[in-house]
């Protein structure tokens, strides 16, 4: 149990670091709100899932379980109220054409 | 157990990443969802943090208040940035 554990926490550390890269080299904010959005949770869920498979029947892991629950439920609706936010408001999304005159800084404008 | 340090090392470092995207990222609403991201972070390593001191009982708790708070934080920053930007 603990060696499906470990593969389950490796797996969600995987998602966390394609994450964080997403966030860092995409090039405007929706493609940012994208990666965080989808792979940060799913990172997040397989890991706490590892750290239940460890931890074997017990309270400790049904709150790890709670824990999941509640991130896949607010995480992406949070990202999504912010992204609504920003489009109604007037952030545009990146286009070919006007990402390679200024590469990573489309769609931005201080707000 | 070593798993447990690593994979919280791990998680240190790209939170440590995300920063940059909260200091230098082009508009407000990047810096609410980088730092949105590194909260997410922070439930994973007070997890991991009870995992290390052998006490999740307790951090388990911990977790679940950050990701409530995390999630209410989010939103309250969404609903002020709205208001400001319809006047």
């Amino acid at each position: 149990m603990a060696v499906v554990g470990d593969i389950f926490i490796w797996i969600g550390l995987f998602f966390i670091v394609v994450a964080t890269v997403g966030l860092l080299r995409l090039p405007d904010f929706y493609s940012r709100a994208h990666a965080v959005s989808k792979a940060e949770t799913m990172g997040l869920g397989l890991l706490m899932l590892g750290l239940a498979l460890h931890e074997g029947a017990s309270p400790v892991s049904l709150k790890l379980v709670v824990v999941v629950g509640f991130v896949f439920l607010a995480n992406p609706v949070g990202v999504h109220l912010l992204t609504r936010t920003a489009f109604r408001l007037g952030v545009l999304p990146w286009t070919r054409e006007s990402g390679e005159r200024i590469p990573g800084t489309v769609g931005g404008g201080d707000n | 157990m070593t798993v447990f340090v690593a994979a919280a090392v791990v998680i240190v470092v790209m939170s440590t990443i995300s920063l940059y995207r909260v200091a230098a990222g082009s508009s407000v609403f990047d810096r609410v969802l980088a730092a949105g991201a590194i909260g997410t972070n922070a439930i994973a390593l007070l997890a991991l943090t009870g995992f290390i001191f052998e006490r999740p009982d307790m951090f388990v708790d911990l977790a679940i208040a950050y990701g409530l708070l995390n999630f209410i934080g989010t939103v309250a920053i969404t609903k002020y940035l709205e208001r400001e930007g319809e006047q």
